[in-house]
């Protein structure tokens, strides 16, 4: 079989797996956070929290909730990477240092996992799985909450209550992310993955020198590592690691769970709301966008599209033979495309343009599909501004699932959209202003300024991969990182969730012939335009100046 | 609850951040603690090899892991002619120059951009070398056998590069190349299910074997 149709049966059989778990974890996801009832443990857990998981909250109560609990988490995970020397299994590892630790606990938080850390030579055994891989779970089901509240934005009529965050953290955590995590966490494990708690320990290799053995709870971390879109490796190498990503196997698997939960969200919604078809035409338009990305990637790389390519025979440089390029080019695409930010290949090896596509797909703001939550409430967002768009063409009150859309919401709407393109375009430019943290950059030439670029892309679109070869580990990247990994993350949730007071609050407005049917593949086509609009005349100038120039040069 | 009646005496923003901190330590002890263990306990019980590291042994001692590649080098770090040599690898310790590679505590790639001229001369270099090495020409030499691989502990090569060395393993064996490049065939994995990854050679595994044949020196 050729190389080229082995790559697009893999692909195929990737899409067959996503398409088979629409419905039934869609339609799950809607029980679980739809439900009334709780379960005997849960009710348990919410007298222990000590909160009342009948109450309903207004959205600004649900909004301080959620930032309750993300602040005590960047605190938490603060002082426990500090005091990780006073614990057990720190690996004999001293304290993180507080720059780093700032930047990390807000990367875990975020959902980022951007790393400017190295896990094997930084992080001990406890502070891996009790404290950064919690945060995988939690900031993903902080995430998966906020698009909730939204979706009962629309799907309620004349109340302020949205929902109670408490329950859907509890639940998203323990009866969604949980049992998920679990199953697939033992095939990952008899698949290859490790799963013990030894230090590196020393052996006489073949040729008589000496290598260490690295162990730790890998596989029960890397699992919710993709699951929960977070990323952050537990190795440096992370999904390039064979011990965090030992086959073929395990990478189809591995990118199989990262893409599962934000293309199945889509069904929750649809199910939400009461109208399926709503969901098909958001899961379409996101399927579009990742074949399109895995296409372009696959085709760049396969190709001789850089002088390296060239000279080596193939674009193999920071690629692992198992998976190949097709592999490494479908990791590529679905990494940069959910805001997960694993990595199977060095992204900053990938051929100019097959790179600028990674940075693109970023740009896009993470919506296709996205991150576990963040995907489908910024998908969502665009089908506001794509409405309002048709709404001023035929000049009418625009209106998206018997909403209207009038100028508070597209206040918020609009904010939601600049906050992001604000924080990486100005954070890149500070950077190549300054000539300390210009001296970061590793690689000669357009590719420097694609690294920073990438860093700032990545942070503000809490994606967390890298072109690695900036040096991030300064006080003053550590610091900027952070602060933008924190403000992408939140402001834009606020918007989201006086976005669903504010739409819970409307009577329905009952739909007229002149309402722009929004399952249709009429809407589809403009919402894929304005999406590629927005994103395009935002971040076309820094790619021309990056990867774009590096590929035509 | 005297925790309940305790709290709502509070103001409300400090309940709820008391509310999250209780959350936070439920959920560590969850999916920090009982999670991570009962996932080990498990693996250790099932899948003991795969847990521990896929480790393989001669002659009952542990030489490594069929998962991370090794170097085969000798203590100037150049590569020895008896056995298969593996992916360049930029896994070394950056305080230790003499430090070959396939260094599991430093694992990673080289991160050079696809333009970047020194990665261009490094590669340039590399097939020249390993030509002169193998006995063949330049030209032939595989792109896996002159690239860096995302991790450093890339354990497999091509079955091109595994077969472009079995003269070279062979004679210095003194073994015949029919029987050597029959064991690269049985050491030769093809795509998972026909369609998953790529064909690929794991050196540690067949570099193991090669020493059943023959044991050097």
């Amino acid at each position: 079989m050729s190389d080229t149709v082995a790559g697009y049966l893999q692909a195929a059989v990737l899409v067959l797996a996503l398409a088979l778990s629409y419905r039934p974890l869609g339609d799950y996801m809607a029980h679980v956070f739809t439900s009334e009832k709780h379960l005997r443990g849960e009710r348990f857990l919410y007298r222990l929290i000590g909160v009342d998981p009948d109450a309903d909250q207004r959205w600004p109560i649900y909004a301080r909730s959620m930032l309750a609990f993300s602040a005590v988490s960047v605190l938490f995970l603060y002082a426990f990477q500090r005091l990780q020397n006073h614990l057990v299994l720190s690996l004999g590892f001293g304290p993180v240092s507080p720059d780093q630790s700032f930047n990390t606990a807000a990367s875990f938080i975020t959902n980022t996992n951007w790393q400017s850390y190295s896990g094997e030579s930084t992080m001990g055994h406890l502070v891996q799985m009790a404290g950064l891989a919690v945060q995988n779970f939690a900031s993903a089901a902080v995430g998966i909450a906020v698009v909730i509240a939204l979706v009962r934005g629309f799907a309620r009529a004349q109340t302020d209550r949205v929902g109670n965050f408490w329950v859907d953290l509890i639940r998203g955590c323990l009866r969604l992310l949980l049992p998920i995590a679990f199953v697939f966490a033992l095939v990952l494990m008899a698949g290859g993955l490790v799963e013990n708690f030894s230090s590196p320990h020393d052996v006489t290799t073949l040729a008589g020198a000496h290598q260490s053995i690295t162990g730790g709870p890998v596989a029960s971390q890397e699992v919710i590592k993709e699951l929960g879109t977070n990323g952050g490796g537990f190795y440096n190498a992370n999904s390039a690691h064979p011990f965090e990503n030992a086959n073929p196997f395990t990478n189809l698997v591995e990118i199989y769970l990262l893409l599962v939960i934000a293309f199945a969200l889509p069904r929750t919604f649809g199910k939400m709301i009461g109208d399926n078809r709503q969901g098909y035409a958001i899961v379409g338009v996101m399927a579009i966008v990742w074949a399109a990305s895995v296409s372009a990637i696959s085709f760049f790389e396969s190709g001789k599209w850089s002088a390296a390519a060239i000279a080596s025979g193939g674009a193999l440089e920071g690629k692992e033979v198992r998976f190949g390029i097709p592999g490494s080019a479908l990791f590529a695409s679905s990494t940069t495309l959910t805001s997960t930010g694993a990595v199977n290949s060095a992204h900053d090896s990938l051929s100019p343009f097959g790179g600028g596509i990674a940075l693109f797909d970023m740009m896009l703001g993470e919506i296709a599909p996205g991150g576990v939550g963040s995907g489908l409430y910024g998908i969502l967002v665009l089908a506001v501004v794509t409405v309002f768009v048709a709404g001023l063409m035929v000049g009418r009150t625009p209106e998206y699932l018997n909403k209207k859309i009038q100028a508070r919401e597209i206040k918020l709407v609009s904010l939601y959209i600049l906050t992001t393109p604000a924080l990486a375009l100005i954070g890149t430019a500070i950077a190549i202003a300054l000539p300390g943290e210009r001296a970061a950059i590793a690689n000669p030439g357009p590719h420097g300024l694609s690294e920073v670029l990438y860093a700032f892309t990545s942070t503000a679109n809490n994606n967390g991969s890298a072109f690695a070869g900036l040096n991030v580990n300064t006080v003053w990247y550590d610091t900027a990182l952070g602060l933008v990994m924190l403000l992408s993350r939140f402001v834009p949730m606020l918007f989201v969730l006086g976005l669903a007071g504010s739409f819970a609050q409307q009577k329905p407005t009952p739909a007229s012939v002149g309402t722009l049917p929004t399952y249709r593949p009429l809407f589809m086509v403009m919402l894929l335009g304005v999406l590629l609009i927005v994103v395009g005349l935002t971040y076309f100038p820094a790619q021309a100046l990056g990867p774009i120039a590096e590929g035509l040069s | 609850m005297t925790i309940m009646i305790m709290a709502t005496r509070l103001p409300t923003s400090v309940r709820q951040h008391l509310a999250a901190l209780r959350a936070l330590l439920v959920l560590t002890v969850l999916v920090g603690i009982i999670y991570p263990l009962v996932v080990a306990g498990i693996g250790q019980l099932v899948f003991p090899s795969q847990a521990n590291g896929s480790l393989v042994t001669k002659d009952g001692k542990v030489v490594g892991s069929s998962l991370l590649g090794q170097a085969f080098v000798d203590a100037k770090g150049n590569p020895l002619p008896q056995w298969f040599q593996p992916r360049p690898s930029v896994a070394s310790d950056p305080s230790n120059n003499a430090d070959p590679g396939y260094n599991p505590l430093f694992s990673g790639a080289s991160n050079k951009g696809p333009s970047n001229t020194d990665l261009i001369k490094q590669i340039n270099d590399r097939r020249t070398a390993i030509a002169a090495f193998d006995g063949v020409r330049p030209a032939d030499v595989p792109a896996d056998a002159v690239t860096a691989s995302a991790s450093g502990l890339d354990p497999d090569i091509s079955p091109a590069y595994a077969d472009e060395q079995v003269n070279r393993v062979a004679t210095t064996r003194n073994l015949d190349p029919v029987r050597v490049r029959a064991l690269v065939a049985d050491h030769t994995k093809g795509r998972v299910l026909g369609i998953l990854g790529e064909p690929r050679v794991n050196v540690v595994e067949l570099n193991l074997a090669l020493d059943q044949l023959s044991n050097p020196r």
